[in-house]
């Protein structure tokens, strides 16, 4: 590979200087991850901003300064970006971004390149955009994931996960409504104090702060009564982001229904995972494969004490264990199927199916090229060997409107209504 | 017991439907008969519409109901009047199961919306997705461009002869095949039919997705339910449906008189479940009372502030205007100009000094010869003798038809057309910009000439003709709308996409109370936005130029003009002929240009002018274009839907000529010669995706190792058909979708193995950061092994690959064929393995050193240089529509962008460069860069995201460097007008250019 022949793509480095003074704006996408996330960088040094604004405005501003059919994620991000940059908040000679990025061969790893070239169009051509991956794809060295911040990093996105996944099994139930967000929102802010560069995480701190947090939730008045469980997969930033898919979440507990959302960290797991698979089809990363091994047994490991200590309460009901998610998928598609969700995609939808959650929404941005293949490609076989199982697949799109979206997902929960509500046991 | 009474209301996106029935003892609504049900257009004012049928219902104020609302638009007031809602799937999912419990499948099209549920086994009901709108509206949309009636386009289309293809994925589409169909002069009966046949292709794609309607799992007929107001009111379309779904009329296929109130019956039955009592007086009251309210709504502020700044706006834009002088009264010369439009047809005669003595705006009404007759009849009438016509010519989608029926002297290309008639204005114009019925097209101008051209890609095209055909759905006429729209005060915000989105962006702002006039306003304002962020893709004014001239008809609607000034912050001209430019245009060009004897028809051989066409199908190559033949009087033909020249009539296409597409397709499915029987059996490769190009490895490698290898088919229209019907996808591009159609293939011809890989990676060129393959190429075999039922029987082979290293797909390979019980040793793997790469290698060296001959030829002889820069499967007959061969006839080399990558290097990206196939497309655009005699255009296939990512890189590359960028996007469209177009246009710009270096050599000189 050495006499690859392609010339270095030109960005500005967010440098050691830059961390003293920058303002680092980062875009939502899941708000409790990334609001403990936000709080370790802040802990860490650094003088960050998550950006909260929406309106139809933003998806605006991203059309104007992106291509058009671009995916509608990257419309959103940047129009996000671009607003809060242009709004006279911020100072643009003292203000970096952030982005998330995972690489692969899905078109989704161009955003920070669309990004770059959006600011320039916009008139910003000065502001660092600082692309964080686990691949290390990009030099900046005033703000590169050190070892303890990514470690620290994990545990607030585990912290995430449960948070998420007791809000959504608590939300339609709670007798003061609001009350499992406000529980949930402090606990965000008590999580992410704890987690500073100086202090060292003792698991067994964290273990007995996940049967803290179970122990509230558990606490929390509600009343149960029958709901239909409605599942939501799809493209990582339309499936979380309530910006992206018009509060998607929130429509489904305003019509009664349970939301049930599958956690980051399978995400993460899923992109390690692909290290893994490429050595073992391919014989890929003869030497690299060894720590993406170990990394995965990590990752699998707190997932699965995660999962144990949920169980051990018996209350709420756990996620699946990863190495079971990865099984699912026999028959249905390859794990070497890793571009964009890839074969998790399909995995979640079974995930769900086998739990009982016999409605999913499976959501995408208008002509995503994955779920092409392992979405919408995927319903039919996973229908007809699961013929209780309803999925709708809804497209996502600065054009599609909410009054089409909310018909389908209205049809979906009319059946629901009829046949496959679940009841909820103490 | 007092007798119940249950109300079902829908609303759907343009109709309104009330039933009323009885309770009956078991506590259910009686919807099978029903006391009284009504059916009206609501013309988007529903709730009054909802009280004018409540007012005609026979029943006293007085008396307690139960009601329930239904439909798209119904939420809305369902939600301020406190009644029940159900979602009206689920609504016709009861009914049927109450009125025809036999039934295996309903399929119900709507306004908006098309709908199937099937009963069979586990019950399922899909809806359209948001691409697939345009269903009643759809067919009303097509009757207004045929100028019928819906009744009268369902009657002609009994009569037909032959379906022609059209494209199915939605309405934009469609009409943008339909449109050349009409002024090639193909005939209505015929046009009709593949109407209601594209609408039923689309039914199937979009929502069986591999479940077949009318058939149970071991194919024996079941009965079909045909529900809402079209498949109720068409029978054209009932036909097509009976027919491709090859069911029986009355038997299997059944469209019940209750076909049109399926929702509201069901409506009504969920009303009687419900607790909700009211009376009909209340009822009443409560949406009279809803009326006033505005639910918040996304607005913009109103297009003109008062009558007076709309009178200042109006002036100051009258000054644009030609003189005009007196036909009856002028003596001398005069000259003609014809522009055959999309819609419209337009004619303009000017006097010596260009003043205006005659002029014609009109739709072409399906038929622009006839109409051409007429008016050159009337012009020679008023001419007499004292005004003697020198010249003519004309432009536009009908040019050459109209140029071959009358003798008109010269065919000029749109944009030459356009540009001569806006320097007329304006001399130093530097940016035209021309919303037309169809069609968005601007330029920029610099140093005198034409610099770059956009045009609206089919996507996001319906410009004018779609706020014309709103305008009627809302029961105005255009003129009207247009006015309306300036009272607007609160203009809603309708985004900038297509048609079939802004026709839900309309209906959700209908479902919270906007008023026509808003709408209106909102409409025009998209239109805007649409050209300006989606076509021109601009920031800010500045880019566009300081001297903007606007024309085309839609900029007579003051709206548009407005919302374009403002949106653009500048003040623009838009002449008061901004409906005839390109006639006007015609008209200046055909004074300038034509000094001999005009050929136009005299008056004595106009009076004997007929007119007859014929259809019939071109052999002389692979293509089989359908072609339509005009006679005219004098037996003068002209032949159009060919793709090249020989469907034309002409013998001379030149083999000796290169043409990289050609070489390509040749080269591959030659392969099939090489094959020969080994032992172990056939294995088919689906000629599609990923195959283009490694077909050569892997016939190879499967060849060495004792299969017989067979390819399927290079694609037609047929292809496609074959193998729609599994479809997951709708939104997939077309060279993936036509995957289907080669496994069919294969599958008839027996094959034993059908082989498609896995392959995430492609093969390693060192040009670029990974070597990726797109998701949709590398996976595709997951989706055709989860939804094609016809690949349960055969044994499919799609092994995970590598292609990094000899050792690594040996490995790879070896294992895979093993694991299926192919008992073969690494040394027989290994060596084929080397011999595959050896091909492949070869082919490639085949393909540059062919690039090579092409350069040399094209430069020896004086030709222009086109890479026709794409994928490898993009020479595919089907996929590419014979672009190549439509090129090569207007005198370009064709080469591919892999035949000449090799020769540049890629500069610094500012994207990531990480697929295999997209690298190529860099270093060809810098190959063109650095020619002045080559250029490049881009095929782009609809719904490629990744061409989202290049297009603006390429167009960079070549833009910063001084060349024209040329994007041609193609889907299944099969009429090649709109890209010949492009390339003519391509072509004068050259030409201006290079005539303008010569001028300034000169004067350097």
């Amino acid at each position: 590979m050495s006499k690859r022949n392609v010339p270095k793509q030109d960005y500005i480095s967010f440098t050691k200087e830059m961390k003293k003074d920058y303002k680092i704006l980062v875009p939502m996408m899941l708000q409790m991850h990334f609001k403990i996330l936000c709080g370790v960088l802040r802990n860490f040094g650094y003088d960050v901003e998550l950006l909260e604004t929406s309106g139809p405005h933003i998806a605006e501003e991203g059309l104007r300064h992106v291509h058009n059919d671009a995916c509608y994620p990257a419309i959103i991000v940047i129009g996000q970006f671009i607003d809060a940059i242009k709004s006279g908040k911020y100072d643009p000679d003292k203000t970096a971004l952030v982005f998330f990025q995972t690489g692969g061969g899905c078109r989704a790893s161009n955003y920070v390149s669309l990004l770059r070239k959006a600011l320039k169009k916009a008139g910003y051509p000065q502001v660092p955009v600082v692309a964080l991956s686990f691949v290390g794809l990009e030099k900046h060295p005033g703000l590169s994931l050190s070892l303890p911040l990514i470690h620290k990093i994990v545990y607030a996105f585990l912290y995430a996960d449960l948070l998420m996944l007791l809000v959504n099994q608590c939300r339609p139930y709670e007798n003061t409504p609001g009350s499992a967000q406000e529980l949930a929102d402090k606990w965000t802010q008590t999580l992410a104090d704890a987690l500073t560069e100086k202090t060292f995480v003792s698991y067994k701190q964290v273990k007995d702060n996940y049967r803290a947090i179970l122990r509230d939730f558990a606490a929390l008045p509600r009343t149960l009564r029958p709901a239909a469980r409605v599942g939501i997969v799809g493209e990582i930033f339309v499936k979380y982001s309530p910006l992206a898919n018009n509060d998607l979440e929130r429509f489904l507990v305003s019509e009664g229904a349970e939301p049930v959302v599958p956690g980051l960290l399978d995400f993460f797991m899923y992109t390690v995972y692909a290290n893994v698979i490429d050595y073992q089809l391919y014989g890929l990363h003869p030497v690299k494969h060894k720590i993406f091994n170990l990394l995965f047994d990590f990752f699998n490991k707190k997932k699965n004490d995660l999962i144990e200590i949920i169980e051990e309460q018996g209350i709420f009901e756990p996620p699946a264990h990863f190495d079971h998610v990865i099984n699912l998928t026999n028959g249905y598609i390859g794990v070497g199927t890793k571009m964009g969700e890839g074969w998790l995609l399909t995995a979640e939808m079974l995930e769900l199916a086998e739990a009982g959650v016999e409605n999913i929404v499976c959501t995408q941005p208008f002509g995503c090229l994955p779920n092409h293949i392992c979405g919408k490609g995927m319903m039919r076989p996973i229908k007809e060997r699961n013929p209780d199982v309803n999925i709708v697949a809804i497209d996502y799109d600065a054009g599609a409107t909410k009054v089409n979206q909310e018909n389908r997902l209205k049809l979906m929960l009319a059946n629901a209504k009829k046949s496959n509500v679940h009841i909820k046991n103490q | 017991m007092d007798q119940t009474y249950y109300l079902g209301i829908d609303i759907g996106s343009t109709t309104a439907k009330l039933v009323l029935a009885r309770g009956r003892d078991d506590g259910t609504a009686d919807v099978e008969n029903v006391i009284y049900e009504t059916y009206e257009r609501h013309f988007s004012r529903v709730r009054e519409k909802i009280l004018d049928l409540l007012d005609a219902l026979p029943l006293d104020g007085n008396v307690a109901l139960s009601a329930a609302i239904s439909g798209s638009a119904g939420l809305g007031l369902s939600q301020a009047i406190g009644v029940p809602f159900v979602q009206e799937v689920f609504a016709t999912g009861e009914v049927v199961r109450m009125l025809a419990p036999d039934t295996s499948a309903v399929v119900e099209l709507g306004g908006e919306d098309a709908k199937i549920i099937f009963f069979d086994g586990a019950m399922d009901e899909r809806m359209n997705g948001t691409c697939a709108g345009g269903t009643g509206a759809f067919i009303d949309q097509m009757a207004t461009l045929l100028n019928l009636s819906v009744g009268d386009m369902d009657t002609l289309s009994l009569e037909h002869t032959r379906i022609y293809p059209i494209a199915s994925r939605c309405g934009v589409f469609a009409k943008t095949d339909i449109q050349p169909l009409l002024n090639q002069g193909a005939n209505k009966a015929d046009v009709a039919a593949s109407i209601y046949q594209a609408v039923v292709n689309q039914t199937i794609a979009g929502l069986a997705q591999g479940r077949r309607i009318g058939r149970d799992k071991d194919g024996n007929p079941r009965k079909v339910l045909f529900l809402g107001g079209p498949l109720f009111f068409c029978r054209g379309l009932q036909e097509r449906f009976v027919e491709t779904l090859q069911l029986t009329r009355d038997e299997t296929a059944l469209f019940p008189a209750w076909g049109p109130y399926a929702v509201a019956r069901g409506t009504a039955l969920y009303a009687a479940k419900s607790l909700h009592r009211i009376t009909l007086d209340e009822l009443r009251a409560a949406i009279r009372h809803s009326l006033g309210e505005r639910a918040v709504l996304d607005t913009l502020p109103p297009l003109f502030a008062s009558e007076d700044d709309y009178r200042t706006f109006t002036k100051r834009h009258e000054k644009a205007s030609v003189p005009t002088a007196d036909i009856a009264s002028y003596e001398g010369s005069a000259w003609l100009g014809i522009d055959c439009g999309s819609t419209t047809t337009k004619l303009v005669l000017i006097s010596e000094d260009d003043a205006l003595l005659y002029q014609y705006y009109a739709s072409n009404q399906g038929n622009p010869v006839e109409i051409i007759r007429t008016e050159l009849t009337k012009i020679y009438d008023l001419c007499g003798d004292r005004i003697a016509i020198r010249g003519s010519a004309v432009t536009g989608y009908g040019e050459e038809l109209i140029r071959n029926a009358f003798g008109v002297d010269l065919g000029i290309v749109e944009t030459i057309a356009h540009f001569t008639a806006a320097k007329h204005f304006m001399p130093e114009v530097d940016f035209i910009l021309d919303i037309g019925g169809q069609d968005i097209k601007c330029f920029r101008i610099a140093n005198g000439a034409i610099d770059s051209i956009m045009l609206n890609e089919a996507c996001s095209s319906g410009c004018g003709s779609f706020l014309e055909t709103f305008a009627k759905s809302m029961g105005f006429t255009a003129a009207e709308f247009a006015e309306r729209g300036r009272f607007s005060t609160h203009p809603v915000n309708l985004g900038t996409r297509c048609t079939v989105f802004m026709n839900s962006s309309v209906k959700q702002s209908q479902k919270d109370g906007a008023t026509p006039e808003d709408i209106s306003a909102g409409l025009c304002i998209s239109v805007v936005k649409n050209a300006i962020y989606k076509v021109i893709r601009v920031n800010s004014a500045e880019e566009l130029g300081r001297h903007v001239v606007v024309q085309g008809g839609t900029f007579y609607n003051d709206c548009v003009l407005r919302a374009f000034e403002r949106e653009l912050g500048n003040e623009v001209i838009r002449p008061q002929i901004a409906g005839l430019m390109g006639a006007f245009g015609a008209a200046l060009y055909a004074r300038s240009h034509v000094s001999a004897e005009p050929g136009l028809l005299s008056p004595s051989a106009l009076a004997d002018f007929s007119h007859t066409s014929a259809t019939t199908v071109c052999r002389r190559c692979t293509n089989h274009c359908r072609l339509t033949v005009n006679t005219f009087s004098g037996g003068r033909r002209y032949i159009s839907g060919n793709r090249c020249e020989r469907g034309a009539g002409a013998e001379n296409a030149d083999t000796t000529v290169p043409n990289l597409y050609e070489f390509k397709r040749n080269y591959l499915f030659g392969l099939q010669e090489q094959s020969r029987s080994g032992g172990r059996g056939t294995i088919g490769l689906p000629m599609a995706l990923g195959m283009y190009e490694l077909a050569v490895l892997w016939h190879k490698i499967f060849t060495e190792l004792g299969y017989e290898v067979i390819l399927s088919s290079p694609s037609r229209r047929s292809t496609y058909e074959k193998g729609q019907f599994s479809i997951p996808s709708d939104t997939a591009c077309y060279p993936a979708k036509i995957m289907h159609g080669h496994i069919e293939e294969l599958i008839e011809r027996g094959v034993d193995t059908i082989f498609y890989p896995c392959l995430s990676y492609n093969i390693d060129e060192h040009q670029s950061a990974n070597h990726y393959n797109c998701p949709v190429v590398a996976y595709y075999s997951e989706l055709l092994h989860g939804n094609m039922d016809s690949l349960q029987k055969t044994d499919f082979f799609y092994p995970y690959l590598n292609l990094d290293s000899e050792k690594i797909l040996t490995r790879t390979l070896g294992r895979a064929l093993r694991a299926k019980g192919t008992n073969v040793t690494d040394r027989e793997v290994k060596a084929a393995v080397r011999a595959g790469f050896t091909a492949y290698h070869a082919y490639m060296d085949a393909v540059r050193a062919e690039g090579q001959r092409a350069l040399a030829y094209a430069r020896e002889h004086g030709r222009r240089i086109m890479i026709l820069a794409g994928r490898p499967y993009h020479i595919d007959p089907e996929i590419g529509h014979g672009i190549d061969g439509l090129a090569a006839s207007l005198g370009f080399v064709v080469v591919s962008e892999d035949s000449v990558s090799e020769l540049a290097q890629s500069p610094t990206l500012h994207v990531l460069n990480q697929w295999t196939y997209h690298a190529r497309l860099y270093r060809a655009a810098m190959f063109a860069a650095g020619n002045p005699d080559v250029e490049l255009v881009q095929l782009v296939s609809f719904g490629c995201g990744i061409d989202a990512i290049t297009t603006d890189e390429v167009r960079e590359i070549l833009e910063t460097r001084g060349k024209f960028y040329t994007q041609l996007k193609i889907d299944e469209i099969t009429n090649l007008g709109a890209v010949k177009i492009r390339l003519r246009s391509l072509m004068g710009a050259l030409d201006d250019r290079d005539a303008g270096e010569v001028t300034m050599g000169g004067a350097d000189a």
